[in-house]
């Protein structure tokens, strides 16, 4: 048996056990698992990955997005599961190649066959083409771009022309391109008038407001460079939008969010309109920011086929993703968990605090690591400004903890409230020591700030949580 | 006091949190008492070029920069006019190549400046990216500006060119010569964004100073402000850069 299959395959099951031995051992020596095993194996063997992917009975889904992938993909999981299919996943932040690699050894038997049924991969707006090519994906799901670590990445325009590229190289009709109608970079790909595609949006224009951030990227005609006119804007440059010289506009969402209703932390609500269906959805998690995450998982699956109960019970059922929005107790005190990572995400949790009533406690963690960006001056493309006079204390923290501080005085804060503790445990003392028992202490880590936190409080503070669920293993 | 500060192509030159640079000016102005009006200037509208005590122009991708250029020719002589009289300038990054003598890119295309700096930038092979120390003098002073530096293009300055300052840590103009920035009068071109002025707030007061001087003759003097804050920011990054 064993040896029919090597030699269907060549080889394939020697390098899936050596890499899964890997996988194991990884994880035992504190490695994480993430991404060591697939980097091994592309080593070994540069075509295992896209083998084994194109084994998997209901095929791949790939995910990417300039925010909101982790998110996203964790919302499509909880609807896929809903369904009863056995879901193998990459871990987010391990969304490169290797780490696709990876997921898709964990989830084989040692004679390379996949135990799941089906794919579902968050991947990086640079290598979403690459991984695009090589597994063939029944379904991909495209949902924003903003200025994001521009030291890692170059332009903008660039990745929107290299996912439209990667798109049209996909089969039109066996793989469905599912896009943001509501960005014009991404919306573009309406443009190739493909047999499988989907676009949503949201309509309810109360949602949006007509100013626009600061932030916002895409303000200029994808066609002729005219600025766009916006009918409303909903977040950053995302919104109702067409060009008065060429006539270029928004094509009309397929799957759209209607009656969009936003309940401050506690989550928000919107009927999903789709063209055979009508469904009220509801998410436990804040902000527009995260409809648009809801929306997208749900034209996801709504182009899987998925049935409308199992979606609208997966979105209910989800929590949240890895440290984007969590919430724990630390001994007595209420603290939320909001990882921010670029202007556009972090003026979406400016506004959803600002919902909440009263004068807030901050901890804000700024690292200028290489996944955090190591160019910071994107906060001061953020609407801080917002937060003058909304805020009782603001502990800052990370290796650019004053850096900032002082972007914070410079949006008007009170010089009294801000704090400077790079090192993080100290913060988070400070921090809890300046909320009240009644009161939450709303921590804004950027991404490596989020991880280090989360060990500083696994291994420092009681909390009421499962930590098992807080730090991954 | 009033001070007047044109904001040119606030819409289309923004890449690197520009922004941030005319808040702290406005910012140390309010916190002194000295009113301060910030005016925008996209492509198509002209400045009463004498009006303006400070002008600022940020960087940009390749495509707004292109726009930029060509509105930017009609300009030139105003603004150059505008900084023999003693006006402030501040360029960053894709703003700083637009005002020297023209740009070269990889085809071979050539855009032209306005020649309000001494120099002349050509396209280069790898991008220049990271944290940047540079010393510089200004009116007998030594100071270090630390910032952030994101560019492929690289910048030469001709002989009667003056640099900002000399790279301490990082890459500067082209890489190659040590040279970061230009200044000539009260006009600075440089690479570092970061944004420059938060952290930098000597170089924030020297060209605050100047505009100041340029209205209301050289008895005009900036009040000292407390800067704990900006002196942490300003250290760290220096040590980030390496140094």
């Amino acid at each position: 048996m064993l040896d029919k299959i090597q030699n269907s395959i060549p080889g394939i099951s020697t390098k899936v056990a050596l890499s899964r031995g890997i996988v194991a051992l990884s994880g035992r020596i504190g490695h994480g698992g993430t991404t060591l095993p697939g980097r091994v194996v592309r080593v070994l063997d540069g075509d295992i990955a896209p083998r084994l992917g194109r084994k998997l009975d209901q095929g791949c889904v790939l995910v990417s997005a300039t925010n909101g992938k982790t998110t996203t993909s964790a919302m499509i999981a909880a609807i896929l599961k809903e369904s009863g299919l056995v879901v193998a996943r990459n871990r987010e932040g391990a969304n490169l190649a290797a780490g696709v690699a990876t997921a898709l050894l964990k989830n084989a038997s040692l004679a390379g066959r996949p135990t799941a049924d089906i794919g579902l991969f968050e991947v990086d707006e640079a290598v979403f083409p690459a991984i695009a090519g090589q597994l063939d994906p029944r379904a991909v799901l495209l949902m924003n771009l903003f200025r994001d670590q521009l030291d890692r990445y170059g332009e903008l325009e660039h990745i929107a022309d290299m996912w439209r590229d990667a798109v049209k190289k996909l089969d039109q009709r066996r793989t469905i391109a599912i896009v943001n109608a509501d960005d014009p970079l991404v919306a573009e790909m309406s443009k190739l008038k493909r047999d499988a595609f989907l676009c949503f949006g949201i309509e309810d224009s109360t949602a949006g407001g007509l100013v626009m951030q600061h932030a916002s990227d895409s303000k200029y005609c994808t066609v002729c460079g005219t600025p766009f006119k916006y009918e409303v804007l909903f977040m950053g440059h995302l919104g109702k939008y067409h060009c008065p010289n060429c006539g270029n506009r928004r094509p009309s969402p397929t799957i759209f969010a209607e009656n969009v209703h936003l309940d401050g932390m506690r989550g928000s609500s919107f009927d999903l309109v789709t063209p055979d269906w009508r469904q009220a959805v509801a998410v436990a998690l804040p902000g527009l920011y995260n409809v648009y995450n809801a929306l997208g998982a749900a034209a996801c699956c709504f182009g899987l086929k998925v049935a409308p109960d199992q979606i609208k019970n997966g979105l209910k059922s989800f929590g949240a993703a890895f440290g984007r929005v969590e919430r724990l107790i630390i001994g007595e005190k209420k603290v939320c968990l909001l990882l921010v990572k670029n202007p556009a995400g972090f003026n979406e949790v400016v506004r959803t605090l600002l919902i909440e009533p009263g004068q807030k406690n901050l901890l804000l963690a700024l690292n200028d690591k290489i996944a955090d960006g190591r160019d910071i001056s994107w906060i001061w493309d953020v609407d801080l400004e917002a937060l003058a006079g909304e805020v009782l204390s603001a502990t800052c923290s990370g290796t650019r903890a004053a850096e900032m501080a002082m972007r914070l005085k410079y949006a008007g804060l009170n010089a009294k409230t801000l704090k400077v503790r790079p090192d993080l445990k100290t913060a988070l003392r400070v921090a809890l020591a300046h909320t009240k028992d009644d009161e939450t202490l709303y921590v804004l880590p950027t991404y490596t700030a989020m991880l280090a936190l989360r060990q500083t409080i696994h291994k420092h503070f009681q909390t009421e949580n499962e930590m098992a669920d807080l730090v991954w293993k | 006091m009033e001070l007047r500060i044109a904001h040119l192509y606030p819409e289309l030159m923004n890449i690197y949190a520009d922004r941030g640079n005319i808040i702290t000016l406005v910012s140390r102005c309010r916190w002194r008492g000295v009113d301060v009006r910030v005016d925008n200037f996209g492509p198509g509208e002209t400045p009463a070029w004498r009006e303006y005590d400070f002008f600022y122009l940020g960087g940009g991708q390749d495509r707004e920069q292109r726009l930029v250029a060509r509105d930017l020719a009609s300009k030139g002589a105003g603004l150059a006019d505008a900084v023999e009289r003693g006006a402030a300038l501040l360029a960053i990054c894709g703003g700083f190549q637009l005002l020297g003598q023209y740009y070269r890119t990889s085809a071979g295309e050539t855009m032209e400046g306005v020649e309000l700096f001494k120099a002349y930038t050509v396209a280069g092979r790898r991008r220049l990216i990271g944290n940047v120390v540079v010393e510089s003098r200004m009116d007998g002073n030594i100071f270090e500006l630390a910032g952030f530096e994101n560019h492929s293009g690289k910048t030469y300055l001709t002989e009667e060119g003056q640099p900002l300052g000399r790279v301490v840590a990082g890459f500067g103009n082209n890489a190659e010569d040590k040279t970061e920035g230009i200044i000539y009068r009260s006009a600075i071109g440089t690479y570092l964004h970061g944004p420059l002025l938060p952290k930098n707030p000597e170089l924030a007061d020297f060209l605050l100073q100047r505009s100041l001087r340029r209205r209301y003759g050289a008895e005009a003097v900036l009040a000292s402000l407390e800067d704990g804050l900006e002196r942490e920011a300003h250290s760290v990054a220096i040590k980030r850069a390496g140094r």
